[in-house]
């Protein structure tokens, strides 16, 4: 069901239009111009309304063959050629293909006398004859409004000009009418703006130094169309109106992960390293290595032989060069294979529009892997907070659906770290959120890198302290103490102590072993002496024994002795026994 | 003013030949009336020397371009120089007269 009325919306007739070709402004408008109708383009001096009337034109011929007829009343053909030539605009070329007709009106009060009743039949004329000698299907005025210097009967003009809009409607052709901007009101005459069918206002405001070219779409019969002020600029290519995102979240997701390039720092997460496509924001305070962190992802990146776009606002790309080879990270190499791009620019430089387009333009030539932003915070120096945060929006948005995976830094000043705000106010918009801090102690800072978000994977709690040395960043391990995780100086300490703690239980292990073996051979002494006591006894024992025996063998053999010799006297027995 | 005599210049210019140039669009009321008017004041003040030629836009649109032509009937006086343009269906004639610079006689 929901298929259906979905289908039916889409299957429902839309006035047609004319594609304009300008970056942007066909999405703004919805496909274009009203077809067959007039449109005013209307703004201050500066503004591009004639670059706009001539870009349509020149689209018109080149992408959708169809010619075009600019008359112009306030410059000469050869002016305008000359004009739009940089933009590499070649209308000598396309005028020599029967594309282009240009005609340019010469309005002089001092030779026109006036005499009685006249009309403008001799204007529609002119540019009845341009549009059928070349077949033109669009149609450029610019400015119309210079008729009214030249002729002194405002009633006739105005319904003169009222007259050519309809005429030009039913020519069929659509149309571009370019106007000054009047005071308190569209057009100086108040007039095109109700005969036209599409109002296109452009306006050129400067705040805090700071020039930025507006849209806005007035009006804009029988079509819907954005309300919005969109930024614009006037590029090298011509111009270009800047929301070119997507308006809905509706972008393909990756499930690949890249490295940060730093190993320990992937084994914070619990799938070893940023989404790619994903923006990652770094926030921390005033040297705490957060560039250092940035440009470690980018030797990454490149070092698996992807593209990377730095933009370094506070660094020029050698600088930065010489100061990473300082931690171990030697980009130059990248840079020469052409895999690493460095723009480096004050943010003060253009207008944050300006900034943008580069980007987009950037990104759509070189098609990277990754962008990093160096700092975000200090483009709040040419707009105001919710500009920036628009702009990031924006370019976030540019980003994941062209699954570049950004990563921008922010620094935080000292106020607000309590707070973990980033003052662009991005950190709800972007994936994972790095968090960079002194750890300050007695007489000391260290740094300490934490995780506070990682959206899509788990993720380590710890605040893990690193240490930026020769060979890059490191994180070091952790070590609890007493009261906690301990850093620095205190780290140190906590390690002294284990150690000596370690040594002293070594020797005590070592003394008992000692003693043991003591005791054994104190033992085995006095088992010896025992032995040799008991050999000399024995052997008292065994001697005494064999005198013993020995007597006894002689007592017997007197006995015997004495019973042979029976009854004959024995001198010896008797006295004897 | 009527004292200061007139230049040479002008002198020879009242001796040459007036190219006048009337672009019209069609036989409109203006056309027409612009047409009469301005036959009637040639022939009134120069009457032999001049050259009237009648443009018609609608046959010759491409001729609208040379003369800077906008507005229709548009008188254009080619000689004597500098040219001089007159728009309107000519009905006041003193404005014609001062417009193209002729001296009444």
């Amino acid at each position: 069901m929901q298929d259906m009325l979905a289908s039916s919306a889409a299957a429902r007739p839309q006035l047609p239009k004319a594609p304009t070709g300008i970056d942007g402004l066909d999405e703004i408008t919805e496909g274009g111009l009203p077809l067959g109708r007039p449109t005013l383009v209307c703004g201050s001096a500066g503004c591009g309304k004639t670059l706009m009337g001539v870009e349509f034109l020149v689209r018109g011929i080149l992408n959708h063959d169809e010619p075009g007829v600019l008359m112009a009343f306030e410059e000469t053909a050869d002016e305008l050629t000359a004009n739009v030539t940089s933009l590499g605009f070649d209308l000598k070329a396309l005028q020599a293909a029967g594309k282009l007709k240009l005609d340019h009106v010469h309005v002089d009060r001092s030779e026109i006398e006036e005499t009685g009743e006249y009309d403008l039949e001799g204007l529609f004329i002119r540019l009845g004859y341009a549009i059928d000698s070349i077949g033109a299907k669009r149609v450029v005025l610019d400015t119309i409004e210079a008729l009214f210097s030249g002729f002194p009967n405002q009633a006739v003009l105005r319904s003169e000009i009222r007259r050519l809009f309809r005429w030009l409607k039913d020519k069929g052709v659509t149309t571009v009418i370019t106007a000054e901007r009047g005071e308190g009101s569209l057009t100086r005459q108040g007039l095109e703006e109700y005969v036209s069918d599409c109002v296109i206002l452009l306006d050129n405001r400067v705040i805090d130094q700071i020039t930025t070219r507006r849209l806005r779409i007035v009006k804009y019969r029988g079509s819907t169309h954005g309300t919005n002020e969109y930024p614009y600029l006037i590029t090298e290519d011509g111009i270009s109106v800047v929301p070119v995102t997507s308006l809905k979240l509706a972008h393909e997701v990756s499930d690949e992960i890249v490295s940060s390039g730093v190993p320990a720092l992937d084994a914070m997460f619990g799938r070893r390293g940023f989404f790619q496509g994903s923006s990652v924001l770094i926030t921390g305070t005033a040297g705490t290595a957060k560039t250092t962190l940035a440009a470690a992802f980018a030797a990454e990146i490149c070092r698996q032989g992807k593209r990377c776009i730095f933009f370094a606002f506070e660094e020029s790309p050698r600088q930065l060069v010489r100061n990473m080879r300082s931690v171990g990270l030697d980009l130059a190499p990248y840079q020469e294979q052409g895999l690493l791009y460095i723009e480096s620019s004050r943010p003060t430089l253009n207008g944050l529009e300006k900034h943008l387009v580069t980007l987009h333009k950037l990104v759509a030539e070189q098609k990277p892997a990754a962008v990093i932003i160096d700092p975000i915070s200090n483009l709040i120096t040419v707009g105001n907070t919710a500009e920036v945060s628009s702009m990031l929006t924006r370019l976030i948005d540019f980003l994941k659906v062209h699954n570049v995976t950004a990563l921008f830094t922010s620094l935080i000043s000292g106020r607000n770290v309590q707070q973990e705000m980033t003052e662009e106010g991005v950190s709800s918009l972007v994936d994972t959120w790095l968090s960079v801090r002194d750890l300050e102690g007695i007489g000391e800072r260290n740094r300490g890198i934490s995780i506070l978000k990682s959206r899509g994977m788990s993720h380590s709690n710890q605040v893990r302290e690193f240490i930026v040395t020769d060979e890059g960043i490191q994180l070091l391990e952790v070590v609890v103490g007493p009261a906690g995780i301990v850093t620095g100086a205190g780290r140190l300490t906590q390690q002294l102590q284990e150690e000596t703690l370690a040594l002293a239980a070594r020797q005590e292990a070592e003394r008992k072993d000692r003693e043991i073996e003591r005791r054994r051979r104190m033992l085995e002494a006095t088992i010896d002496n025992l032995r040799t006591e008991f050999e000399s006894v024995e052997e008292e024992l065994r001697r005494i024994n064999q005198e013993e025996l020995l007597r006894q063998q002689a007592q017997l053999t007197n006995r015997q002795q004495i019973a042979s010799s029976d009854g004959r006297p024995s001198a010896a027995s008797p006295p004897l026994a | 003013m009527d004292t200061i005599p007139a230049p040479p210049a002008a002198a020879d210019s009242a001796a040459e030949t007036w190219e006048l140039r009337l672009y019209v669009a069609g036989q409109t009321v203006k056309s027409v009336t612009a047409l009469a008017n301005l036959r009637k004041y040639c022939e009134e003040h120069l009457k032999g020397r001049y050259k009237l030629e009648v443009i018609d836009l609608l046959l010759h649109p491409q001729l609208a371009e040379g003369d800077q032509i906008l507005a229709i009937p548009t008188l254009v006086r080619k000689v004597p120089v500098p040219i001089r343009k007159i728009i309107g269906d000519l009905s006041n004639q003193e404005k014609v007269l001062v417009g193209l610079d002729i001296r009444t006689v």
